[in-house]
């Protein structure tokens, strides 16, 4: 058994979703996605013994294209991300009923595949197709089933569309360059030939346009707020939750082993430009009246932070990326699903028409307030963890930048706290809100158990990805 | 055996807050608040039986679970220890928290949450103890935070109030400008000693392995201001007054005992490293007096029970770093348990009149509450005695050893520390002297109901009353049980004041200034009868002291408006800026294309004449180039 079976499962999974019809298509959905999950489950057990799961095979000779994919460390953790979480999405969305089911479950499946595809993929030409194929489940998935008034809706998911696909041109550009030099679109040959420095800075600018937007890092980032507002909540946590994470993995798998001595010299200002974003996204969420707004603002800080840790070329600034992106995946699913269930049941994004929830909820209340917590990264929760590495990397270079990135500890405490007090707290609203059902909880419950336990003992994934972080470093200091 | 002990005294509390957090609600009438006190309780006995093991076979327990953390440098485990100052800590901790946790089952049995009340309340107990019995600098951290995370909690309790939820935002929100400092230190710290362990931190300072003396003296500071922060100095100290929002045996508990100690018990764990960095020591001696002072003249004019009483915790707290900055660690320690008794008996006290008052918080409307209120009364009085310093009460021995070292090592210092000691005198007797003597100025209505509070409440106040009668014993001067049980955990040994002239002098000087803080709370109070005026007649330098320097107006002036208005910008401006130039770019490129359709007109003559402007344009580059 190798890593191609995950992709299989899923892309079976897509057909038979939506050949099953509305009326079973989640249920469908859901099966499919958890025995994914085992499938992925079981190949890191195999990995974890040693056996060797990746699979290559001969797909065009001319241009030399080959089936390659990889699995390490490296690209299972991200793939065990995406078919967890994509059980998890499938799973809050249970309580909604969506006009074409069949096919919403479908392309939920396909964009978990073509995401899948793109983490395993060793194969240049292989992942671009997989890196551009997860756009169009997506697109359609915010363009048909996304909230708000059609013509603006309709307007920012084609600017989305644009702009995402016109910066991974150039990485397609970049290929086409790096085939030209070694006859062949393999991971391994490109990270063998020697590129001069002028080379691979082109080459270095090429990748960082398709990944800065796509992330997103700042001044990139103006599609992705109104895009997360506007997306149905499940579009929103695939988009927020793995598919941005599809960027930072590829600047750690292809952008820094392909072209280091740019990463290098340019160490300082991607460092501030990444940080950068920490702060004026955390400054910009404070300013948010939409709580999804608020929340993709917190999203654009955070990930700034990881990419901004990738960036330091260090172990621990590495391994922090990797753990955050998988706590950072956990959390943002969990909150998008809360101010889901809020938005469910008082129609409304706007955060003034709520408050008075708390009194009427105790568990919802309970399960909110931990995920606050997580994403404040407290210690104890995962995210702590990733954020502890993350910053400790950034020191390690500069104590000023760890300063400066630091400050989201400070400003993430202060927008989320000064959020869940004006949608939670205070007198009972007018409005009823029913506490979540078991069916709803479960997802929570899922998040949240997955948060509080690798919080105390990140251990198996610490020494699961280590391997892998410490090829790449090899590869970048070559 | 030892393992297991320690877990049931770590773990204890924490299972309490999960029965009550998932069956609270089931359990009837006084059940979650016993179940909560026993819970702490446990934590008590086991902790006093590690006290008597230690204290006698002189030998820390270590405990090793697992492996937590991993960086490139050094790893962290979850691993903890118990040794002096980490049992001495749980003994007051563990100790006090279960005499508090009683006193709320009465004072809480009408809330509807309840059960909440006291989960929250033991998981504070939890991470407290987590914090003090971690072996390594993340494990604190892990317990500062989350003692942080139970005082947003439990300030918030009444979360209808907006006020209240102010108020705990604010607390969380400066204790993480603290808490920044703090991981920044540790960040510094394990990149200089590869190891975030105490006892490998210390053995390489002692080693006398080459330490970068900036860095260290950098990693000092951070790890201050983070203590800044927790035990609320100057600048991070005006959460702590409106923290007093929450149920009044939480800010006996969290807001005067315990949690806002872990600042001292953070230096005091880290002597060795701070005795590094003597330029840190005088920033915090003297941030240390100056926040004594500062807070002790805003208590003169408060008139709110509850916020004379934050005032004087934060000018306490002040005297303690006063100590630490000194390098008298032992003293500061001294202080802290005695603060600990006297300060957690006048809240519980100040807790018990509020009961009493139905709610009513303003000593104006207070009076001649001893004579219904004996209970209360006598032991808000020994306690009114030891914050004074006045001998034999606790207070006294440790408030006396830290002016005397200031004494010897710095005169300004102790000199502000002696005014501060003044003005807790008089605003302490102020306080006792407004609540409890001359006439009830309540309505009648409440004075109706005014009656001494059941048993479960006074039990405690008797205790601690005691405890901060004769608590001086543990570190009396010249023969001090402290400075020997705490040798082994500090790395310079005390100093020994030889009690000659100078000493007996001073300690004479104390007791006068003392006296003549009560005197003139005596003269004003009792013999002029004055009762503070309405909020609006207050005038001159006391309406800036009444409104406590302004020091919230301040920051909100120079802090947080121009966040907001950062933001403001951000979102109008900046945001608005990015995305017209990214679509300008779009619009560009549309505009192109509409050009470039008609470049395909297929005009021969536009074909031509772009093809002989090619053809010049190459043979001047090659003529050029030439």
């Amino acid at each position: 058994m190798d890593v191609s079976f995950i992709l299989i499962t899923l892309l079976i999974g897509a057909a038979a979703t939506y050949f099953a019809g509305n009326k079973w298509a989640s249920k469908v959905a859901l099966l499919f996605s958890v025995v994914a999950f085992a499938v992925t489950l079981y190949t890191v057990n195999l990995l974890n013994n040693g056996e060797n799961v990746s699979f290559l095979k001969n797909w065009i000779r001319n241009p030399r294209i080959t089936f390659n994919l990889i699995g390490d460390g490296l690209s299972l953790i991200m793939v065990l991300l995406t078919t967890s979480l994509t059980a998890i999405i499938i799973l809050a969305t249970l309580k909604n009923t969506f006009k074409n089911a069949k096919s919403f479950y479908a392309l939920i499946l396909f964009m978990a595949f073509a995401m899948v595809g793109t983490f395993l993929s060793a194969d240049g030409f292989l992942y671009y197709i997989f890196w551009e194929l997860s756009l169009i489940p997506i697109y359609f998935i915010a363009l048909i089933w996304g909230g708000g008034e059609a013509e603006a809706r309709k307007k920012d998911v084609i600017k989305f569309f644009i702009y995402t696909f016109a910066g991974s041109l150039f990485m397609l550009v970049a290929f086409i360059y790096l085939y030209q030099k070694t006859g062949s679109f393999a991971n391994g040959a490109f990270t063998r030939i020697n590129l001069t420095d002028k080379e691979q800075f082109w080459i270095f600018l090429a990748f960082f346009l398709a990944y800065a937007i796509k992330i997103p890092i700042i001044p990139f980032h103006t599609w992705q707020a109104n895009v997360y507002q506007k997306a149905p909540s499940a579009g929103t946590m695939l988009l927020s939750g793995i598919m941005l994470k599809m960027a930072i993995y590829s600047i750690i798998r292809w952008q820094l082993p392909i072209a280091p001595a740019p990463a290098k010299e340019y160490m300082n200002v991607l460092i501030i430009l990444c940080v950068a974003g920490v702060i004026y996204g955390s400054i910009l969420a404070l300013k948010q009246q939409d709580l999804k707004k608020l929340l993709a603002y917190s999203s654009l800080a955070h990930v700034g932070l990881i990419a901004a840790g990738a960036y330091t070329l260090t172990l621990d600034g590495l391994r922090g990326a990797v753990l955050q992106m998988i706590a950072h995946g956990f959390v943002v699913v969990g909150l998008f699903y809360a101010a889901e269930i809020i938005i469910r049941r008082y129609n409304t994004t706007e955060i003034s028409e709520m408050g008075g929830i708390r009194i009427q909820t105790p568990r919802f209340t309970s399960m909110f307030m931990i995920l606050v917590l997580a994403s404040v990264a407290l210690p104890a929760t995962f995210n702590f963890i990733g954020e502890f590495e993350l910053l400790y990397s950034l020191a390690q270079t500069n104590v000023w930048i760890a300063v400066l990135g630091g400050t989201t500890i400070i400003l993430g405490a202060f927008y989320m706290l000064r959020m869940f007090q004006q949608v939670m707290l205070g007198e009972q609203n007018a409005k009823p809100f029913a506490d979540v059902t078991f069916g709803e909880g479960f997802a929570f419950v899922a998040i949240i158990g997955v948060l509080l336990f690798f919080g105390l003992y990140p251990k198996p994934i610490i020494d699961f990805i280590t391997p892998a972080l410490e090829n790449t470093l090899n590869l970048i200091n070559r | 055996m030892e393992t297991k002990l320690a877990l049931l005294l770590l773990l204890a509390p924490f299972i309490g807050f999960l029965i009550n957090v998932f069956a609270g609600k089931k359990l009837s009438g006084n059940l979650p608040g016993i179940l909560g006190t026993v819970a702490v309780a446990t934590s008590f006995a086991v902790t006093l039986s590690f006290f008597l093991q230690v204290s006698s076979s002189k030998e820390p327990v270590m405990i090793d679970l697992f492996e937590w953390m991993q960086l490139k440098n050094f790893k962290v485990n979850i691993a903890f220890q118990l040794d002096q100052l980490s049992l001495l800590w749980l003994m007051f901790v563990t100790g006090i928290g279960t005499l508090i946790h009683m006193y709320s089952i009465s004072y809480m049995h009408d809330d509807e949450n309840v059960h909440k009340f006291f989960a929250y309340l033991n998981l504070f107990v939890f991470f407290m103890i987590t914090l003090v019995m971690g072996s390594n600098l993340l494990i604190m951290f892990i317990g500062w935070e989350g003692v942080g995370l139970c005082s947003y909690l439990l300030i918030g309790f009444w979360y209808k109030n907006h006020d209240y939820n102010d108020a705990a935002k604010k607390a969380f929100i400066m204790n993480r400008i603290g808490d920044l400092g703090f991981l920044i230190g540790i960040f510094i710290l394990g990149y200089l000693f590869h190891s975030l362990d105490y006892t490998d931190i210390r053995t390489a300072i002692e080693s006398g392995k080459h330490i970068d003396p900036t860095w260290a003296s950098i990693a000092a500071l951070c790890l201050f201001i983070g203590a800044c922060g927790k035990s609320a100095q100057i600048p991070l100290y005006t959460w702590l007054p409106d923290a007093m929002a929450g149920p009044t045996p939480v800010s006996a508990l969290i807001h005067a005992a315990t949690m806002v100690t872990a600042g001292i018990f953070m230096i005091t764990r880290l002597n060795y490293l701070f005795d590094l960095a003597p330029e840190v020591q005088n920033i915090i001696a003297i941030v240390g007096a100056v926040t004594s002072l500062i807070a002790a003249s805003i208590g003169l004019v408060q008139n709110d029970i509850k916020k004379v009483l934050a005032y004087s915790t934060v000018s306490q707290l002040g005297l303690m770093f006063l100590a630490l900055g000194l390098g008298a660690y032992q003293i500061a320690v001294f202080h802290v348990i005695t603060h600990a008794f006297f300060k957690a008996c006048l809240f519980l006290g100040s807790g018990s009149v509020i009961h009493a008052m139905h709610g009513e918080q303003d000593m104006r409307y207070m009076g001649g509450l001893r004579k219904v209120m004996k209970v209360t009364f006598i032991t808000f009085l020994i306690s009114t005695l030891a914050i004074s310093g006045l001998p034999p009460f606790s207070g006294f021995f440790s408030k006396d050893e830290i002016l005397m070292t200031a004494f010897h090592h710095n005169k300004p210092l102790w000199v502000i520390g002696s005014v501060a000691s003044i003005m807790t005198a008089f605003y302490m007797f102020r306080l006792l002297y407004l609540t409890f003597y001359k006439d009830f100025r309540g309505t009648e209505e409440q004075k109706k109901h005014l009656h001494e509070s059941p048993g479960l409440i006074t039990f405690p106040l008797i205790v601690l009353a005691t405890l901060a009668l004769v608590g001086g014993a543990i570190s009396l001067p010249g023969n001090s049980w402290l400075n020997e049980y705490l040798a082994p955990v500090i790395a310079k040994q005390s100093e020994h004041h030889h009690m000659g002239t100078t000493e007996y002098m001073l300690m004479g000087v104390a007791i006068i200034g003392a006296f003549i803080g009560i005197g003139l709370a005596y003269a004003k109070y009792i013999k002029q009868s004055s009762v503070p005026g309405q909020d609006s007649e207050i005038t001159g330098f006391a309406k800036v002291l009444y409104n406590k320097f302004y020091v919230d107006e301040i920051y909100t002036a120079l802090i947080v408006k121009p966040i907001y208005a950062l933001g403001s910008f951000f979102k109008n401006v900046t945001e608005a800026a990015i995305s017209g130039l990214i679509f300008g770019l779009g619009k560009l490129a549309n505009v192109l294309g509409t050009e470039g359709k008609t470049l395909q007109n297929g005009s021969i003559g536009f074909y031509l004449f772009a093809f002989v402007l090619g053809i010049c344009s190459i043979i001047v580059y090659i003529f050029l180039a030439k």
